[in-house]
């Protein structure tokens, strides 16, 4: 197993190596002079220069890009050019902010959509099967933005039930941090439980109509039992696997939710820096969250080895 | 005996409830704000909102009232010399810091010289007229100008008049920002990018009877009906800048008051006059086609179809409540024939296109929409590009543009509406519009004290401008806030700021 781990670890630095490029590239592309985005109203010429010289714009871009590894291999990832603090820093406040969006958001997908799926397969062409698709379909098509403020209007506005945004630290008050991310979560947690509930179903279809799965209908089982030990545990594999990899669909789709509910994580750290052209930010940020999607592939991976005796020689 | 117990039980009663119902202090003020501040030292800060942060965090050296009228805040008094190149300042005594330096006529000295010198300050062009400082008295200090400079008390009452504390400036060089250590009647306490700022009342204020609150909270909240949506569920207590698409929803709720002013600033259309190689087109060589498309637009029928009649029309870089307005240039009505006799006039009596760049938020899109449509009806076909906002800007900067949808934020001193965008080589004319007569206009009323001597130097740059528009205003925005019930004492002042002295909050 470790040499399986290790490997993919070797594997995946090119692919770092090569994203950080990319992105640099992307930024130095995209049109606008960061400074004087960061100027405002105010454009004194001398102090633009200063500003400049200062954040090393004026250099050649591989020499800019150069710099930025040498000092980020350092852990040194550079400061906001907006609000002067370090992007190391800005990260470690946010990203447990996001993970805990994204853990409780998958937890509703986890709840939602694993019992949808599985009802659906069991009871496959009654009402509950076409009920359980509609809502998932629902699920995928509505906006998040939208399933998003009416959330607020209803739950916060009209009975007062939840706090409408806003983030309150776990290590803090660990109750109220929980009830104001429920609607957020919730929000991002919908469109991930409809996936889910479909590739439950199809994997459950598939292994419903195994032979082992009549056999031991035949025995005699319970069908509670045929279908949560039998069949569900051999649908388990790929749905893991889909599991690890909707993380980092989570991330990305955190970035309208947290906006939404005002929320100081990743996405809305995203947002405002690429806005603002603040390019150190973009730049701490989208490695991150390369090594994270890298982490979760990996992680991926080894579930399905660990899941799937089988593949375990190879 | 039964009796005397109920009447015991009753005057207990009594006595709690006068002390609940007595003016608790509040423990805490929450004001949301449309984005996050930027950097918290005044010096290098640029945002509007960080300026609303300020205004708790940092006292200035003056104040101004809601009618723009300059007030004392830090300094009580000052006179200026006959020439009008020196201003003496009296300062407050008995002010300190809020890591507990005392605040003297050396500490203004050193504010001067930091936000002259340091290399990172936004402040250098604004106190540019300061050639030296002398200290006089421990709490008198005179400024000596290179020129008279009718604009520096207003400066003085904004950013480059904030006092931060000499030995924490020192300490922190740069970094100040992120601990400020100024004045104000709140203290900084901790910032969370994007999450929230929160200020402490400073126990030593100078003015702490005027404060009533423990401590003031702003949270930025970008979506403008989330923001409403946290005022009425009870998480926030004020906002600023209600959407005028919202102000119907939040009048019509009972426990909401809303308030307004107009704003210092306008918005409008600049032309491409002579920015390079684009500016030479017709809308930048004939003055002609821009009067036309003013003529072709209905100001007062924009603001009611944008912004819910929520706004002001305009028609010059002050709006039309304000004292420097020139009254003799009412905001034109619209006039079809006008328009079409100058285009005819002007060579083009079957209509003439112009490309307009347009930043891609909703509001100013909608906006050129509408004069889109209106254009067309006089055979000015509009094309419009959006741009993204930093692009926008760096085109403008650079003369990659015909015409541009853009304004500005205002300030108190109509010569920051004025000078820099109109006065050859001005710092923001990307019009690169020159005329001998404005800014000799615009020269001698940054030059004089006398009122009525710069609003005549004022009119007479207006009569030309007019006539030429570099600049076209469209309207005024106007500042929404939208509070709690129980909050009272606010005061709106057209600058947009939240000032906390007098407010309060009933429990």
């Amino acid at each position: 197993m470790l040499p399986f781990i290790l490997r993919r670890i070797v594997i995946a630095i090119p692919t770092i190596i090569l994203i950080s490029m990319f992105v640099f590239a992307l930024q130095k592309l995209l049109p606008g002079d960061p400074i004087l985005a960061m100027a405002g109203e105010e454009r004194d010429p001398e102090v633009l220069e200063f500003l400049r010289e200062k954040y090393r714009l004026n250099d050649p871009i591989p020499v800019q890009y150069i710099t930025w590894v040498g000092n980020a291999l350092t852990g040194d990832l550079g400061i906001s050019l907006r609000t002067s603090q370090p992007v190391m820093e800005l990260i470690g406040q946010k990203l447990p902010v996001t993970i805990q969006l994204a853990v409780m958001a998958m937890c509703f997908a986890l709840l939602i959509g694993i019992p949808a799926g599985i009802l659906s397969a069991v009871k496959k062409g009654t009402i509950t099967d076409y009920i359980a698709n509609i809502v998932a379909l629902s699920g995928l098509s509505i906006p998040n933005f939208w399933l998003g403020i009416m959330l607020i209007l209803l739950v916060s506005v009209k009975w007062q039930l939840l706090p409408a945004s806003g983030y309150v630290p776990l290590s803090e008050d660990p109750l109220k941090s929980i009830t104001t991310m429920i609607m957020p979560a919730f929000v991002l947690g919908t469109a991930l439980a409809a996936t889910l509930m479909r590739h439950t179903r199809s994997a459950m279809l598939e292994v419903l109509t195994a032979d082992y799965i009549r056999t031991a209908r035949a025995k005699g089982v319970l069908e509670k039992r045929v279908v949560l030990k039998h069949a569900f545990r051999n649908a388990l594999t790929p749905i893991v696997t889909l599991t690890a990899l909707l993380f980092g669909e989570l991330v990305a789709g955190a970035v309208l939710t947290e906006q939404i509910f005002t929320i100081p994580g990743f996405g809305k750290l995203v947002v405002d820096a690429v806005f603002n052209r603040d390019y150190a930010v973009v730049q701490g940020i989208v490695l991150v969250t390369a090594i994270g999607f890298i982490l979760m592939n990996l992680l991926a991976d080894v579930l399905y080895v660990l899941l799937n005796p089988r593949l375990r020689g190879q | 005996m039964t009796h005397l117990k109920s009447s015991l039980l009753a005057a207990l009663l009594g006595a709690t409830s006068v002390g609940l119902a007595a003016p608790a202090m509040a423990a805490d003020l929450r004001i949301a704000l449309q984005s996050d501040a930027d950097v918290l030292d005044p010096d290098q800060s640029r945002t509007f909102v960080g300026r609303i942060v300020y205004t708790a965090l940092c006292d200035k050296l003056v104040d101004i009232t809601p009618d723009l009228e300059i007030i004392p805040q830090l300094a009580t008094g000052w006179s200026w010399s006959d020439d009008g190149t020196a201003l003496t300042m009296t300062l407050r005594e008995g002010v300190v810091f809020h890591d507990g330096t005392p605040f003297d006529a050396q500490a203004v000295a050193d504010n001067i010289t930091r936000s002259q010198t340091m290399e990172a300050s936004r402040r250098k062009s604004e106190l540019k007229s300061i050639a030296s400082t002398e200290v006089l008295g421990s709490h008198e200090i005179k400024l000596n100008l290179t020129a008279p400079d009718a604009t520096l008390l207003a400066q003085l009452a904004d950013r480059a008049g904030m006092m931060v504390s000499p030995t924490a400036a020192t300490a922190a060089g740069a970094d100040f920002g992120l601990n400020p250590v100024c004045s104000g009647p709140f203290a900084f306490g901790e910032r969370v990018a994007q999450d929230r700022i929160v200020l402490n009342k400073f126990a030593d204020y100078w003015n702490a009877d005027q404060i009533h609150f423990d401590s003031v909270t702003y949270l930025p909240i970008p979506d403008t009906t989330v923001r409403l949506a946290n005022l009425q569920s009870g998480d926030i207590d004020m906002l600023e800048r209600l959407a005028a698409t919202d102000l119907a929803q939040a009048k019509s709720d009972d426990g909401i008051q809303v308030e307004s002013a107009i704003s210092l600033g306008y918005q409008g259309i600049t032309f491409n006059i002579n920015n390079g190689e684009k500016g030479d087109n017709p809308w930048g060589n004939d003055k002609r086609l821009r009067q036309a498309l003013s003529y072709a637009i209905d100001r007062e029928a924009i603001n009611q179809v944008v912004f819910d009649g929520a706004f002001a029309a305009g028609n010059q870089p002050v709006p039309p409540n304000s004292p420097w307005y020139n009254s003799n240039h009412p905001v034109p009505a619209r006039d079809l024939d006008k328009a079409r006799a100058l285009l005819a006039e002007a060579g083009y009596p079957d209509g003439i296109d112009l490309e307009v760049q347009v930043p891609n938020t909703t509001v100013p899109l909608q906006l050129m929409q509408v004069v889109q449509a209106m254009a067309a009806e006089a055979g000015i076909n509009i094309t419009i590009t959006s741009k993204e906002f930093a692009t926008l800007l760096a085109d403008q900067s650079a003369g990659d543009y015909q015409a541009s949808q853009i304004g500005w934020s205002g300030r108190v001193d109509p010569d920051g509406n004025n000078h820099q965008f109109v006065t050859t080589n001005g710092g923001i004319n990307d019009s690169e519009y020159s005329n001998a007569d404005v800014d000799r206009l615009m020269n001698a009323a940054r030059a004089s004290n006398d009122i009525a001597e710069r609003k005549a130097s004022y009119d007479a740059a207006r009569d030309i401008l007019n006539e030429d528009l570099p600049r076209m205003m469209i309207y005024h925005q106007t500042w929404i806030w939208a509070l709690d019930d129980s909050i009272k004492g606010f005061v709106p002042y057209p600058d947009g700021m939240i000032r906390l002295e007098g407010m309060m909050k009933d429990e």
